[in-house]
């Protein structure tokens, strides 16, 4: 049976996603303040991006006095990946949703929202996705305010703690698709291998991660795609 | 130092246009369905290699020790293989890291 994807099951699918968001977005109140950003630009930064990696370097660099040029580039390979992962998203919505509502609701199109999105079965409509950007938007302001005020007051063994839990939900994520779908399993197995590769091989681990995401999704999925090429039904 | 407050917002706008247009540009282009099969191959597979590549290896380092990290990993790998739901897959991992910094580690 299929469950209907209503705004309230897109706000239910984002209470996790929203946890998760409390810890790392928590991390980087903490650093942005340490560097000394006055509160009102740190909520603004987290507020208008929606993103980790690319917020945490964008902000170190606004820091340190980089150009615009190099935040313009350091912004756009990090976030790179998003080009990818919005193309697929396009596939997934209803065709008939219009082109201001697509525009409204990329603002969204976070890692884990994303993912979240393509693992419901069939066409999502705006609704659902709606729904499930709001609680994960909520809890990445939250945990930045938290985190720029009162930096510090939560023990270091919190911290280090809560920092897996955005890995606890990309492995929720993932896993039960692998048990099941082979490709799925093959897909996984070699991206995660090929950014092992970029991690511990020497010169290689200069590559910034935005780079090294973009690398390892194009090959993983292009070599699923020669071998397991999806058919109609298993598609949607 | 003192912060320029422009150079400081202007930049907060480059970086917040730059993610935005990333995310918009594919998602309000591509309205139609891609026939092409390798491509609708490729971009079904998309999501599993991006969380892949974002999780392996950058989760072992993600706490204060290898341990309490690879510990956690595989709580979150088992919980999930038994089908819990996203939240409860996340809280196990962050409450075995919890743990095993707690006691696991001065131990040693």
């Amino acid at each position: 049976m299929r469950q209907e994807l209503t705004f309230l099951k897109g706000l239910k699918d984002g209470i996790p996603i929203c946890l998760g968001y409390l810890s790392v977005s928590f991390t980087f109140g903490m650093m942005a303040a340490r560097g000394g950003l006055p509160l009102g630009i740190i909520q603004m930064i987290s507020m208008t991006n929606l993103t980790s990696a690319g917020q945490f370097a964008g902000t170190a660099l606004v820091l340190s006095g980089g150009a615009y040029l190099e935040v313009a580039v350091t912004t756009l390979v990090i976030n790179l990946r998003y080009m990818l992962m919005s193309l697929s998203l396009s596939q997934k919505l209803e065709p008939s949703m219009p082109r201001w509502e697509r525009a409204l609701l990329a603002f969204g199109n976070t890692d884990e929202i994303f993912a979240v999105a393509m693992q419901q079965k069939g066409y999502i409509n705006g609704k659902y996705l709606l729904g499930l950007i709001v609680l994960p938007y909520v809890g990445w302001a939250a945990g930045t305010l938290l985190g720029a005020t009162a930096f510090g007051a939560l023990p270091a063994s919190a911290v280090s703690a809560l920092n897996i839990a955005i890995y606890g939900m990309f492995i929720a994520i993932v896993v039960p698709p692998m048990r099941k779908l082979r490709p799925v399993l093959f897909t996984v197995c070699i991206s995660a291998f090929i950014s092992c590769v970029f991690r511990f091989v020497p010169g290689l681990s200069r590559l910034s991660s935005g780079w090294v995401i973009i690398i390892c999704a194009i090959a993983a999925s292009a070599l699923a795609a020669v071998r397991y090429p999806v058919d109609e039904e298993a598609a949607q | 130092m003192k912060l320029d407050m422009i150079r400081v917002l202007l930049s907060v706008a480059i970086m917040a246009g730059v993610t935005y247009f990333l995310r918009m540009l594919p998602l309000t282009v591509f309205r139609k369905k891609i026939e092409n099969n390798f491509v609708r191959s490729f971009l079904a597979y998309v999501p599993y290699a991006v969380l892949a590549a974002m999780t392996i290896p950058d989760i072992f380092f993600s706490t204060s020790s290898l341990l309490s990290a690879a510990l956690g990993l595989a709580a979150a790998v088992l919980l999930s293989y038994w089908g819990k739901s996203l939240l409860i897959v996340a809280l196990g991992a962050v409450a075995v890291v919890f743990v095993v910094e707690r006691l696991l580690v001065p131990l040693l």
